[in-house]
């Protein structure tokens, strides 16, 4: 097969299992069930994730005109996004309402989202940058309001879709500027150039209204603020895939704009990345400890998680790439699984979205209490967890980037970190009150598709933390790539 | 000649994007729309971006304005209300915004060294952009066609009403 196609073929292959899905869908009967579906979408994400794995044996490389690589770098992304959409997609056939006939439409969005973010982490041509980033941003804005009839869902979608589309604006304005100033929108060359300019001004400027759109969609601090209504609003097994694998591909995009178009201005960039990742720490954790609604909260912890990851970018290029690669692995897998665990025991309609609600949750189902507490012990980032080689790593780059007071700073925030998610722990375990709301509550049922999905998580929080090597080692082979 | 066309054309186009923002009614807002898209178009024309200039034309002021006024009609949206918030944004983004275009104007005011970019002398013929479009960006231009068909797709899955809704609304 001719590479230039073997080199888009993971999402060559999303995109077909969208439009498959898309097709089945519009020509099944009006009444009939669409959860069926999944028998596409599922093996269609395995089969990209194979893939991604078979571009292993191509050697890196662009294609199309120097518009995407391939290379060990985009392979981790790939490989990590498909895990992310497929645990996201069992966890929805679980928990979308049965009956519903979004079902279909849930799927093809979710896969075409998927191609959007693979190809984002691939890309090194500015336009197909910003295409792709837009393909996987609408596909979130809509899902994000899946659930039309409460007043939250819209609101959110809203928000996302104004405050996104406001933020990728900052982010053409920079590649307009990029354009302007080199000539050329092909990463590499605007590295060439921007290496050999005599002047930086222009592209100093072009660099930081990119960093507006890229950041807004990390969720990092100033541009923070749509995540709690967003998370909240939204249906909880679409928070655990846009909570994971839209930043994951945007984290990737600024490893390679930072680490491969700007290099030499790192002495500029680097002080603004530290005083962002304090800030989204510091904020992030501080408005957490007040929060109420469980979601809310785990919003706000997800903004302290952007920053404890935009720490190893203080870090020199080889460690702080790899430690950035390394800590998307580990938020991506406990932080699908908690919000997998959370969409059971809130349910898809969210009876019970506050943290006192989730009282007693251990003595009514075991598996699931003792679940979030795993996941829970993951975030604070205790030992044999993959949150705690993620910190570990993150905070070891920005020593060895001479940003000591900022893994001190990161540090510090673990320690206020843990009091909001001891807190959630410590309601789960509680013994239930003998009222009859409590007894009343059904206990949530695990199906197959869940229950495996939930064992991936586990499973891949587990081994990033009990066995890190292999997954370091190729986060290192990634950050090699880059440079 | 050139000078003075720029200046009235690129005068109509801030005058335009102003009146946008500081309209009340939509339709009003749209039609102002109409006249930055035009004017731009002749600041593209004046650049000797003629394919541009009469895409933005055909695309922009004809096809995409006729939408947003046929929306807004159908809609039926009234004026909009003034609320303290809104208050407090115009307050705060209309020097938050004299702030960053001063910025950039300085910025590209001390850029001495700029490259210039210049597109073809005389007339850009259809060739020419054709090669760009459907060979250097090849791929840009193919996943574009994904981006729209997401757009549709979520357009319906909005607009659509599930009988799902009602039991899962319960």
């Amino acid at each position: 097969m001719n590479t230039d196609l073997l080199r888009i073929l993971p999402e060559t292959i999303l995109v077909v299992a969208g439009i498959l899905v898309m097709l089945i869908d519009a020509s099944l009967p009006p009444r009939a069930q669409r959860r069926g579906l999944i028998w596409v979408a599922a093996p269609g994400t395995m089969l990209a994730l194979w893939a991604s794995l078979i571009q292993l044996r191509l050697d890196p490389g662009t294609a199309f005109f120097g518009a995407v690589e391939t290379s060990p770098f985009t392979i981790f992304f790939h490989v990590l996004i498909c895990g992310i959409v497929l645990v996201a997609l069992l966890l929805a056939y679980d928990t979308l309402p049965r009956d519903s006939h979004h079902q279909g439409e849930f799927y093809a969005l979710v896969l075409f989202g998927a191609s959007g973010m693979c190809l984002l982490t691939g890309a090194v041509e500015l336009l197909v940058v910003f295409i792709a980033l837009e393909i996987s941003s609408i596909s979130t804005y809509i899902l994000a309001g899946y659930r039309k009839h409460t007043g939250k869902g819209p609101e959110a979608a809203i928000k996302y879709f104004l405050l996104g589309s406001f933020a990728t604006g900052f982010l053409l304005y920079g590649i307009a500027l990029i354009f302007g100033a080199t000539g050329s929108t092909q990463i590499y060359e605007v590295a060439h150039k921007a290496a050999s300019a005599q002047n930086h001004t222009f592209i100093v400027l072009a660099l930081m209204l990119m960093l507006v759109g890229i950041l807004f969609k990390v969720s990092a601090a100033p541009f923070h603020v749509w995540t709690p209504d967003v998370y909240e609003g939204a249906p909880s097994p679409v928070v655990a895939l846009l909570s994971t694998a839209p930043k994951a591909a945007a984290f990737a995009l600024l490893l390679r704009v930072l680490y491969q178009m700007l290099p030499d201005l790192r002495s500029l960039w680097m002080p603004l990345l530290w005083v962002i990742a304090a800030a989204s720490m510091t904020i992030g954790n501080l408005a957490a400890l007040r929060q109420q609604n469980v979601k809310r909260m785990l919003a706000y912890s997800s903004i302290a998680h952007a920053g404890y990851l935009l720490a190893a970018f203080a870090g020199l290029a080889d460690k702080g790439i790899a430690a950035a690669a390394f800590y998307i692995a580990a938020y991506a897998a406990m932080n699908v699984g908690i919000f997998a665990v959370v969409t059971l025991i809130s349910g898809y309609d969210e009876h019970l979205p506050l943290v006192a609600d989730f009282r007693g949750v251990l003595y009514r189902s075991p598996l699931l209490g003792s679940l979030l507490i795993f996941f829970l012990i993951s975030l604070i980032g205790i030992p044999f967890t993959g949150g705690f080689f993620g910190k570990f790593y993150s905070f070891s780059a920005a020593v060895g980037g001479g940003a000591v007071v900022l893994a001190i700073i990161g540090l510090l925030n673990s320690g206020v970190a843990a009091a909001y998610y001891v807190r959630l722990a410590v309601t789960v375990a509680q013994k239930p009150e003998n009222g009859m709301s409590q007894a009343a509550l059904p206990v949530p049922q695990i199906g197959v598709a869940v229950g495996a999905a939930l064992l991936f998580t586990v499973g891949a929080t587990l081994w990033l933390g009990i066995a890190p090597e292999p997954i370091l080692r190729a986060a290192e082979n990634a950050a090699h790539a880059l440079q | 000649m050139h000078l003075i066309l720029f200046i009235v054309f690129a005068g109509l186009c801030l005058a335009g994007a102003l009146n946008l923002l500081l309209q009340k009614h939509p339709i009003n807002s749209a039609l102002s729309l109409v006249v930055v898209m035009t004017s731009l178009a002749v600041l593209y024309l004046l650049l000797g971006a003629e394919f541009l200039a009469a895409a933005q034309i055909i695309v922009y002021a004809g096809a995409i304005m006729v939408l947003f006024t046929f929306v807004i009609m159908l809609l039926n949206a009234g004026r909009e209300e003034r609320t303290l918030g809104s208050k407090a944004a115009v307050a705060l983004g209309f020097p938050a915004v004299a702030a960053i275009l001063a910025v950039i104007a300085t910025v590209i005011l001390k850029a001495q060294d700029l490259g210039s970019v210049s597109l073809s002398d005389g007339i850009t013929s259809t060739e020419e952009l054709s090669r760009v479009l459907f060979h250097e960006l090849l791929l840009p231009f193919e996943v574009t066609s994904v981006l729209i068909l997401i757009a549709i797709l979520g357009a319906v899955s909005l607009a659509r009403k599930g009988h799902g809704d009602q039991e899962a609304g319960k």
